[in-house]
């Protein structure tokens, strides 16, 4: 009975609201973020992440409302990314509940944060986010980069070096979201997956592109992915989390029933 | 009132720990957040949490002048290690090319290692990290109403050797068959996270509030 794949519903956070873009556009409201914790977990969720998508500093006042609300009711781990930029800021949001952060834009600028992010907290608690976009042409060997601002800025930084440093920095955990896929719902790219988690030895979290339960099963059977990550799918009530481990067992995938 | 005192020092976040203690507490319960020996000392119970890394929750302890108080808590009431608080209860630990730990049971933690692997020689990752099953090894009060092998979130690199197969109350397995959870008279101790592993952890985090101590 090995360890199971996790299934990590996500909420997108914005101003207090969970919202849903399709490639970081298009916004749609789904609800009230404690509303959505608490269903998650009925559901059987294995952890929850909020992500600030707009992190300024109102907004993160807001985030750490939210995390208090959910963390004394939903007792799974909870993780907060978005605008994590300083040790106040992560020392923050555990304060307020949460048992992991994700770093990302920080981390770009300033590796050495994610270094003593790992000593002051631990590494169980740093997650490093990466947002990669294929960058080889059909024909030439897959090869993709880091890039920030929502997609826009490349960084030129390869994704799969990048994430091999990150764990030797310290990170606990990568969270891998493709930008080509994020909100097209045509699964995850799968190819990069496999890549970063070959070259990590921490656990990798796939993210973006999920449509339907194959995608999770893909996930984690040809990306190696150690979780998998959704928001829209679970928001809109197209699936529920319980209904994606069922699938996700009956393909041969171990998970928490 | 009773009270539960949450062993804080300075290692790692403890507001989970504290909000499910909060949430299975009775009404003549009160959980406490300290650091102070003395208040440690007057609780009913002890719960010793800690995350991070060995040396530095050594020196912590030290720091904060808190080992003969926990070394005392152990010997006298129920008492809780968690995660951390498991490993430094043991004698010494691998991590940080060695740390001498508080030899309250025999034994040694160990890192999973780089290039840890199943049987079948599939890579794993480390920490291990995420839902895996617990198997109980022996009859406890603390497993009341939880199922044998139910899920418990984990997130650890290391993992306790224990010496003495006795004190084994639950296993775990990754990779290989590790020691999860130990028994030793009024001290229960889990590697796994019982305040993030939502309904079993719950139930057990229940169990230890309302156990005498007695095994």
């Amino acid at each position: 009975m090995p360890l199971a794949k996790r299934i990590i519903p996500c909420l997108d956070v914005d101003n207090g609201r969970v919202v849903k873009g399709v490639k970081f556009v298009e916004i749609r409201d789904a609800g009230d973020p404690v509303e959505n914790a608490r269903r998650y977990n009925l559901e059987g969720a294995d952890e929850i992440t909020f992500l600030d998508i707009t992190a300024s500093s109102d907004n993160r006042d807001t985030m750490a409302h939210v995390v208090e609300a959910v963390a004394s009711e939903v007792f799974i781990p909870l993780t907060v990314g978005g605008g994590i930029r300083e040790v106040s800021d992560i020392r923050r949001m555990l304060n307020a509940g949460a048992d992991k952060v994700s770093i990302n834009t920080a981390a770009i600028f300033n590796p050495e944060f994610v270094q003593e992010a790992a000593e002051k907290f631990g590494s169980q608690c740093i997650v490093v986010a990466i947002d990669a976009k294929k960058v080889s042409q059909l024909g030439e060997v897959d090869r993709w980069e880091i890039f920030t601002h929502g997609g826009r800025k490349t960084t030129g930084i390869d994704a799969v070096e990048w994430a091999a440093k990150m764990d030797f920095l310290g990170a606990g955990e990568i969270l891998l979201t493709s930008m080509d896929r994020d909100g097209t719902k045509i699964g995850f790219d799968n190819e990069l997956t496999r890549q970063v988690s070959e070259a990590v030895r921490v656990p990798v979290i796939a993210s973006g592109g999920v449509g339907n339960l194959d995608h999770l099963v893909d996930g984690v059977l040809k990306g190696k992915a150690d979780a998998v990550l959704a928001a829209s799918i679970f928001h809109f009530g197209e699936y529920r989390i319980e209904q994606a481990k069922a699938y996700m067992q009956q393909q041969g995938i171990e998970v928490r029933l | 009132m009773q009270t539960i005192a949450v062993v804080d020092y300075g290692m790692g976040n403890l507001r989970s720990v504290v909000n499910a203690l909060n949430h299975v507490a009775s009404k003549q319960q009160q959980v406490v957040l300290t650091s102070n020996p003395d208040q440690v000392m007057k609780a009913d119970r002890v719960v010793f949490p800690g995350q991070g890394a060995a040396r530095d929750c050594m020196r912590a302890i030290h720091d904060h002048e808190l080992r003969d108080t926990i070394l005392a808590a152990a010997e006298q009431k129920p008492f809780l290690g968690i995660c951390m608080g498991m490993q430094v209860l043991i004698d010494y630990s691998e991590e940080n090319q060695g740390t001498d730990c508080l030899s309250y049971y025999a034994g040694q933690v160990k890192y999973f290692g780089d290039f840890h692997q199943d049987a079948d020689a599939n890579k794993l990752k480390v920490p291990h990290m995420g839902w895996n099953n617990l198997t109980q090894k022996k009859p406890h009060p603390l497993w009341h109403a939880i199922e044998d092998n139910a899920r418990f979130y984990f997130v650890h690199s290391y993992f306790l050797d224990c010496a003495d197969a006795q004190l084994i109350a639950g296993e775990c397995d990754y990779g290989f068959t590790f020691t999860s959870a130990i028994a030793k008279d009024n001290v229960f101790a889990l590697q796994c996270h019982p305040e993030k592993s939502a309904k079993a952890g719950l139930q057990l985090l229940t169990n230890f509030v309302e156990w005498d101590g007695q095994a």
